[in-house]
């Protein structure tokens, strides 16, 4: 066991983990923060995205001695105590039937929209082709982003 | 249906039981006026409490028992709307409680997609007797008759004008007895205010804020982390193992063996192996990583799906044990004119949801309570019971949110883990299932191979059907003995096939089951639709009949089906034939509405086409048509999906419509990516970077839901969806490359 200094959402945490603990557990177990999900745990469904310095991150794949100081960001912290365009997108198009990777897919559309406020079809299917939802949700989910999205000026 | 089946008791039994559930009636009943001109509200602690599923207290709060478990269908929204619609109760003032697993709430059992079928007339007249006590409360405070008082969003008003709110009225109805039924009217259709409208889930916002509970999220004080290393052969037992290494890295607290339960393994027994429990979730997987084990070979050691699936096949040539029968195809098929033979295969396939299995338990002082994402809290309660060896009431399940489902936890074995562990270590415990457990030790839906021979006649009618259908049954993961499918698998679109056919055998043969079967959304009726929509398709190119045409042609006249004299195998869903027949003009309806709302024969590029399907399931009307592009690397992609649904009344339209686009991407996966296979025991596969799901770039870029707007009694709306994406897909393909695809998933470069 080792002890880290990490900052999560905008707040500095100490936990103590093995060097190779990744992040994901770090969050889930050290910060009980569990709206990050584990779905495969080789950064292969996108359920465990978070933000790294803003950029969407695998959080299962991460170890915990590698992050530094770079700043995380989780679901939890992504805007409160209000909602997120992303999220209020996210609403109005009734994007979720379980729910569970769903945190993920915010995760990483919002990573997408604020590095590309207005993204074409092909940057939506590259930027979230990561995130597996099993129940099927991903037409919804593009019509949310693009929701979300801000139309270039003519 | 009769209310006996549905909460096994009568009904007079089910309004009497639920009745009496007066919690806090009698405490603190002061009929306090309000400052309240209006009389909103009364005594905060009165609480009005008719039956199971509905409780008001004197602010006017309603709380709804939702008792079904919410995998992502929206049930946990629909049931509640049903009871609050009849209620007349004002939906931004509910709040929803999830039940516990409990017999009183009458069949928990989520799963079969007939949550609303069952449970829609039963909560209407759960919400109906509760508003006319509400009226019967106010016309005695007003000393006025009932007929005068009627229940309007939250509150009880007079013909004057004046009016009681459900708070103020809680008290004083919990002290009437129970109405006569004949007293108690059902609203009228026309009159629903959330029935048949869109509403959105009640967790949505939890869901994208990531405060929604799943079962993985649940954490009670000092829980362990447990992960089991299970013998790659499901059932298997342990030979030895070292647990000198594990027990060396730091957080690992107890290492000890789960006994394995043999083969069949039957669906509540855990798989057994060797358990790390340890302080948190990275220590428990470093510790079983470091684990040497030496595994016992089972009876199924020598299981190999791809050799297995080529006896079936070979079986499926030859005659075997009649389970319908009409006319005499053998004697059709030497006056036919045109004979079609395909074969069809469909693999292995896991449930794959997204959140894998896990359970917390605590096991204490003879009692256990557990919280688990499961479909079927009744079961793991029975099962907990069984194999602790304690009273049923002496067990708590409680129901999480489940991260998707799909048939997977209807099983309870992965609860029964939680509880065996937290047993052996004198503690709260949570197991957790790996990606690469889930996906080798699941309950998979059957391999199977399938034959038809079809005959048309001079006249080009179709006039000889023969269907031979082989796949290890679901029974055989409990005993060896059912060894061929069942009547019931046989009854997801085999047996009940629709068209009029004057002459049709059809037949199975064995296929012993050698690794845990289990349901998969929407069953048998995966393989039997993938069959005979294909075929169909095939009779329409040899009849030289437009697609939509031949299926109108071979469905022919309107009329209930009776397979009574056809095959006494048939289970139509548990349901009579007479309260739900198998009608063709519903099944035509959705095949024309299809064609037009899919324009249908328009003109596409090279390389593109469409096709369609139409399968009954679920007591679900479904059409389906697909249309595929094609490029030269053979890169498929899904332009379009139209399905046309008749699912009856729909209760909440949008999930309806949500279940069907979710419906085509999960129907995607098993047509274009999914295939589990097994060597020597084992299953190959193991986490997505070899077992594959449709993702965003593969998935239908646009599903649009037709539901016919109909009173029908409300059928299926989970499963439906899957069985006729498959088959039309594959005509799509045909359409668009000429080449007929026969086994799943489809490999267009073999």
């Amino acid at each position: 066991m080792a002890t880290y200094h990490i900052n999560v959402n905008g707040q500095d945490q100490q936990v103590e983990a093995m060097p190779d603990t990744p992040l994901l557990w770090v969050l889930r177990d050290n910060l009980q923060l569990t709206g990050t999900k584990f779905g495969c745990g080789i950064a292969q469904c996108g359920a465990c995205t978070v933000h790294l310095d803003g950029n969407a991150t695998r959080s299962c794949g991460l170890l915990i001695s590698s992050i530094g100081t770079q700043k995380i960001t989780t679901i939890e912290g992504l805007s409160a105590p209000g909602l997120h365009a992303v999220q209020k997108a996210w609403i109005e198009e009734n994007v979720p039937q379980c729910g569970f990777c769903q945190t993920g897919q915010v995760m990483s559309a919002v990573a997408l929209i604020t590095q590309n406020s207005n993204p074409t079809d092909a940057e939506i299917d590259t930027a979230m082709s990561g995130n597996i939802c099993r129940c099927g949700t991903y037409e919804r989910i593009k019509k949310a982003i693009k929701r979300a999205s801000t139309p270039k000026p003519n | 249906m009769d209310d006996h089946k549905i909460f096994k008791v009568s009904r007079r039994d089910f309004i009497k039981t639920t009745s009496v559930g007066v919690t806090g009636l009698l405490i603190g009943v002061s009929v306090s006026c309000t400052d309240n001109k209006k009389n909103l509200t009364g005594d905060p602690q009165s609480r009005f409490t008719p039956n199971f599923f509905i409780t008001i207290n004197g602010s006017g709060d309603v709380t709804l028992i939702a008792h079904r478990s919410e995998m992502g269908t929206g049930i946990r929204t629909s049931l509640p709307l049903i009871i609050a619609d009849e209620l007349e109760a004002d939906w931004n003032r509910v709040k929803i409680e999830q039940a516990l697993g409990d017999i009183k709430y009458g069949d928990q059992n989520t799963d079969g997609s007939y949550s609303v079928r069952m449970f829609f007339m039963p909560l209407r007249k759960a919400g109906a007797f509760a508003r006319t006590m509400l009226e019967q409360a106010a016309a005695k405070e007003w000393g006025v008759d009932v007929s005068t008082c009627k229940a309007v969003n939250h509150e009880v008003v007079h013909t004057s004008g004046k009016s009681f709110g459900f708070g103020y009225l809680a008290a004083k109805a919990a002290l009437l007895p129970l109405p006569d039924e004949n007293k108690v009217t059902l609203k009228s259709p026309k009159d629903f205010k959330y029935i048949g409208k869109t509403s959105s889930i009640v967790d949505i916002q939890d869901i994208v804020t990531g405060k929604a509970r799943f079962g993985l999220d649940v954490n009670i004080p000092n829980c362990k982390i447990a992960v089991i290393k299970r013998n790659p052969e499901p059932g298997a037992g342990v030979k030895s193992f070292n647990p000198d290494e594990a027990n060396k890295i730091s957080g690992v607290v107890k290492i000890f063996k789960l006994d394995a339960p043999g083969f069949p393994t039957n669906f509540f027994k855990p798989l057994g192996g060797i358990v790390v429990v340890a302080e948190n979730t990275w220590s428990a997987l470093k510790g079983r990583d470091a684990l040497k084990i030496s595994w016992e070979k089972g009876k199924n050691a020598d299981y190999t799906s791809s050799s297995y699936i080529a006896n079936m096949m070979k079986g499926a040539k030859s005659k075997g044990k009649v389970r319908r029968e009409n006319g005499d195809v053998d004697k059709a098929f030497k006056q036919s004119k045109t004979i079609l033979e395909a074969e069809y295969i469909v693999p292995h396939l896991p449930h794959s949801p997204m959140e894998t299995p896990c359970a917390v338990a605590l096991f204490k002082d003879q009692t256990c309570e557990v919280w688990a994402p499961t479909q079927d809290p009744q079961g793991a309660r029975k099962a907990l019971a069984g194999v602790l060896g304690i009273d049923e009431k002496a067990i708590t399940v409680n129901v999480t949110l489940l991260g998707g489902a799909f048939g997977r936890k209807s099983k309870p074995d992965f609860i029964v883990e939680a509880a065996l562990i937290s047993r052996n270590i004198g503690g709260p415990v949570k197991v957790l299932w790996t990606r690469e457990d889930d996906i080798q030790h699941d309950f998979f839906h059957a391999p199977s191979a399938q034959y038809i021979k079809v005959g048309i006649d001079k006249n080009n009618t179709v006039d000889a059907w023969l269907h031979r259908s082989v796949f290890p049954s679901i029974g055989g993961t409990a005993v060896d003995q059912a060894n061929e499918p069942s009547g019931g698998e046989l009854s997801l679109g085999m047996i009940d096939m629709p068209y009029d056919i004057k002459n049709v055998r059809c037949e199975t043969q064995q296929a012993p089951t050698k690794i845990r079967i289990g349901w998969l959304r929407s069953v048998s009726n995966i393989q039997h639709a993938f069959a005979i929509g294909s075929m169909v398709d095939e009779i329409a190119f040899a009849r030289g009949v437009d697609p939509v045409q031949n299926l109108l042609d071979m469905i022919g006249e309107d009329r209930k089906i009776d397979f009574t004299s056809l095959t006494k195998e048939l289970e139509n869903y548990n349901e009579k034939q007479e309260d739900f027949p198998w009608e063709t003009a519903r099944f035509k309806n959705v095949i024309r509405v299809a064609k037009e709302k899919s324009n249908w024969g328009k003109q596409l590029p090279k390389g593109s086409g469409q096709g369609i399907a139409v399968h009954r399931s679920f007591l679900t009307y479904v059409a389906c048509v697909v249309e595929v592009s094609v490029d030269a690397n053979n890169k498929i992609t899904i332009p379009k999906v139209d399905y046309v649904v008749d699912c009856g009344l729909a209760v909440n339209p949008e999930r309806v419509k949500s279940q069907f686009e979710g419906g085509a991407s999960f129907s995607t996966s098993i047509a274009l990516k999914s295939e589990v296979t097994v060597k020597d025991g084992a299953v190959v596969e193991s986490n997505f970077n070899n077992f594959f799901l449709a993702r965003m770039s593969d998935a239908p870029l646009e599903t649009a839901v037709h539901i016919i707007e109909t009173n029908e009694k409300p059928t299926g709306a989970g499963e439906p969806p899957v069985p006729p994406f498959a088959p039309a897909l594959c005509n799509a393909l045909f359409a668009a490359t000429g080449k007929r695809i026969r086994q799943l998933p489809v490999k267009l470069s073999a």
